[in-house]
């Protein structure tokens, strides 16, 4: 019983280290923000998965769960105009040798 | 029960808010800067909801994270509009 809480979390927080892991070592803003990408998608959505479940069915589970979707929706939403921004303003993607 | 399991949980996500620190103030361009601040901002969401759990005060604390994702949506979007003019981000 207490695995289902246990498992999501760690895991979750796992993905959240190899996420700020990608975000010290990648070479430019473009594999930077692919790392970042792991943090939503995986490692925040898995915390918030087991502190829903911890919480049992209440309404406060239910608001947990609308944070997560919001994170979900709005996350992708920011790194694409931040990364749209980067492109126009000249910068070129990291290659191999340069 | 799984007391031990939050407060790992808050020691883990502070010290990733370091590292994402180091990106923030090391940046090569602003944009690294502004990511890195998203990390930030979405590491702060969870531990408040975290911090809630542990003070079993889940019902106010999950409000304010909705409200911080909201907010981080308008000012990060307003941030990378203001910053798509070429003169700006020099």
């Amino acid at each position: 019983m207490i695995w289902i809480v246990v498992a999501p979390i760690a895991a979750g927080l796992f993905f959240l280290v190899v996420a700020a892991i990608g975000m010290v070592r990648m070479p430019d803003v473009f594999s930077r923000s692919h790392a970042l990408a792991l943090t939503d998608t995986l490692g925040a959505s898995l915390v918030l998965l087991g502190l829903a479940l911890h919480q049992g069915w209440t309404l406060t589970a239910g608001k947990t769960v609308v944070v997560l979707i919001l994170l979900l929706l709005l996350n992708p939403v920011i790194s694409h105009a931040t990364l749209r921004a980067a492109l126009r303003t000249g910068l070129k993607p990291w290659k191999r040798g340069t | 029960m799984t007391g031990w399991l939050f407060h790992a949980t808050l020691i883990v996500l502070t010290v990733l808010i370091v590292a994402y620190l180091y990106r923030v103030v090391r940046g090569p361009t602003v944009f690294d800067r502004l990511l890195g601040l998203n990390g930030i901002s979405t590491k702060a969401i969870v531990l408040l909801v975290v911090i809630g759990t542990i003070y079993e005060r889940v019902d106010m604390f999950v409000d304010i994270s909705t409200g911080y994702a909201l907010l981080n949506l308008v000012s990060a979007l307003a941030v990378a509009k203001y910053l798509e003019h070429k003169e700006v981000a020099r």
